[in-house]
């Protein structure tokens, strides 16, 4: 069959062409820094300077003795866990109720809840920090955990309800014509009907609170987060300690992202794409 | 289907919740707009405009909120001169490798934003990995010291943490487009230009502009960028925000700054919202 549509045809192969070599450039620009950032991480010389120098594992070797450094990652872990509860208990219940329930001021609600996600961070940051000061509330590591609970139940929200969206409602009304309870209902028919959303956003909130800087930096009492710690050595002057810590953090994302990859495939059967030009006219 | 009860049990807490922490904070940053600071730095709660006349009369807040404004528009304009081909390439030309491409252009998300920020101060700085290589080659004798400290570095890395943002949505907004529209425009004989300026550039305008408003909303609150690599000359609105928090204690002027960064944003918010509804064709 004719493939009318595919790039290959009727003379627009310079365009793909094109469109190839200007793909490659902006992958290109867009690794460019990992890449330095990772090489430079073994480098004797220093965080600059060409060719590098000297590869050494030494700045890892420095990186694994720094005590406030594994300080700061475990309070950054410390928060993330909390953010992902606080918004997870939080925006779940929301989203169902933006599905479900009407309610005055619910537009606001909406607005309101989703905010966090493209406010300037130092808005939502210098807000709460207001709160916490006219209460008489000490920053300390669960003020930077409220701040980010808050912020992120817009992540949980957006993703829960895009998956109630997709939710067939016959089984959860079954489930409640079989003399199950609300409860039950939930607890078995729709959380495990969300699992993907819920373990997708679960992921997203947990990243995003351990690269969260903004919020922190308004709401930090006397324990560093991981970024904060790292934002203040990058002042007193840098090392490639900070490439080592960046390398091994960027890592474990990487695994990370390709466990949860491998399991919304496994889940969904197949890929969420939608059908390529090749398929498409193939039908 | 869902009673009353159920109703209420998922409304009320995130409902409370996103009172207490939301709005009343935000309700607070309004009041402390109005407010004052003491000569021993204590908050005066007496009311008054004193915060926004300082705003409007000295030129050094509309200098830095303008400037502001011009380098997030020049992040968004370069954000999606890079990112829309290569969502258009990606959603029509990539073939099998579609999936793949997609997930690279997640990856760099991943790396924090700081890092990646702290990066390109390590490649542009005068003796930064750019400027040794230029002399390595002998492109250039002395280090180029414009590369760094300046908003040219401000706008690079913003641009560079921003075309993933521009180039998710512009991607989903191409998957959209019903390929038998495409089709049919060849069909009826137009060339490969025609089909993509008429039909599908068109149809992409809802994710151009969801795109353009995050990268632009984004960078226009940045503070870690410019304090890091931007130098005197590369400073903005929310880098005063940060120093009227700390050194200088004045939250009540930074409030107000904050609140008319608020406005902005909300309302550019809106405006894409109309914009996005007005050109989505379903």
């Amino acid at each position: 069959m004719e493939l009318l549509v595919s790039g290959s045809g009727n003379g627009s192969a310079p365009r793909s062409r094109g469109l190839l070599v200007h793909a490659t450039a902006v992958f290109g620009f867009l690794y460019l820094p990992i890449a330095v950032l990772i090489l430079y991480s073994f480098n004797g010389e220093g965080v600059g300077g060409f060719p590098p120098h000297h590869l050494t594992l030494d700045w890892y070797r420095i990186l694994f003795a720094d005590g406030p450094i594994w300080d700061s990652v475990l309070n950054s872990l410390k928060v993330a866990v909390a953010a992902m509860a606080i918004s997870l208990t939080l925006g779940i219940p929301a989203a169902l109720a933006l599905d479900r329930a009407q309610f005055p001021g619910k537009a606001l609600f909406r607005r309101l809840v989703l905010l966090p996600l493209i406010l300037p961070g130092i808005i939502t940051g210098l807000s709460l920090a207001m709160l916490f000061h006219v209460t008489n509330v000490k920053f300390s590591m669960l003020t930077i955990m409220l701040g980010h609970g808050t912020a992120l139940i817009s992540v949980a929200t957006t993703e829960v309800f895009a998956g109630l969206q997709k939710l067939d409602r016959a089984q959860e009304e079954a489930s409640l014509d079989l003399g199950a309870n609300y409860w039950q209902t939930f607890w078995r028919i729709t959380v495990p009907n969300l699992k993907l959303p819920i373990i997708g956003a679960a992921l997203l909130i947990f990243t995003l609170s351990m690269d969260e800087i903004a919020v922190s930096f308004f709401l930090i009492g006397r324990d560093n987060t991981l970024p904060l710690e790292i934002w203040g050595r990058l002042r007193r002057g840098i090392t490639p300690e900070i490439n080592a810590v960046s390398t091994i953090i960027f890592m474990f994302s990487l695994v990370t992202i390709v466990v949860w990859y491998r399991l919304r495939v496994r889940a969904e059967g197949g890929t969420e794409v939608a059908p390529t030009i090749e398929s498409g006219v193939a039908n | 289907m869902f009673s009353r009860a159920y109703r209420t049990v998922v409304t009320a807490p995130p409902l409370l919740w996103v009172s207490l922490f939301l709005l009343v904070p935000y309700a607070l940053m309004f009041c402390y707009s109005f407010w004052s600071v003491s000569p021993e730095q204590a908050i005066v709660h007496s009311w008054n405009l004193a915060n926004y006349q300082e705003l409007f009369q000295k030129s050094v807040y509309w200098q830095t909120l303008l400037r502001s404004m011009w380098i997030a528009a020049r992040v968004m304009l370069f954000s999606l001169l890079l990112g829309y081909p290569l969502a258009y390439f990606l959603s029509f030309y990539a073939g099998k490798r579609k999936d793949l491409l997609y997930q690279m252009v997640i990856i760099p998300l991943w790396v924090s934003y700081l890092v990646r920020a702290y990066a390109w101060k390590t490649i542009l700085g005068s003796d930064g990995v750019l400027n040794t290589l230029l002399q390595y080659v002998h492109l250039t004798k002395h280090p180029l010291d414009f590369l760094l400290y300046s908003p040219f570095a401000v706008v690079l890395t913003l641009t560079h943490i921003y075309t993933p943002f521009t180039i998710l949505p512009i991607y989903a907004a191409l998957e959209h487009i019903p390929r038998n529209l495409v089709e049919a425009s060849h069909d009826l004989g137009a060339t490969p230009a025609q089909t993509f300026w008429k039909v599908i550039f068109p149809l992409s305008i809802p994710g151009v502009v969801a795109g353009a408003t995050f990268a632009f909303v984004l960078s226009l609150g940045d503070f870690l960028a410019p304090l890091l690599l931007g130098g005197p000359s590369g400073i903005m609105i929310s880098n005063i925000v940060v120093s009227l928090f700390g050194a200088a204690y004045n939250w009540p002027l930074g409030a107000a700054i904050s609140l008319g960064m608020l406005v902005i944003v909300v309302s550019l918010l809106s405006l894409s919202e109309r914009l996005e509804k007005k050109w989505s064709f379903s």
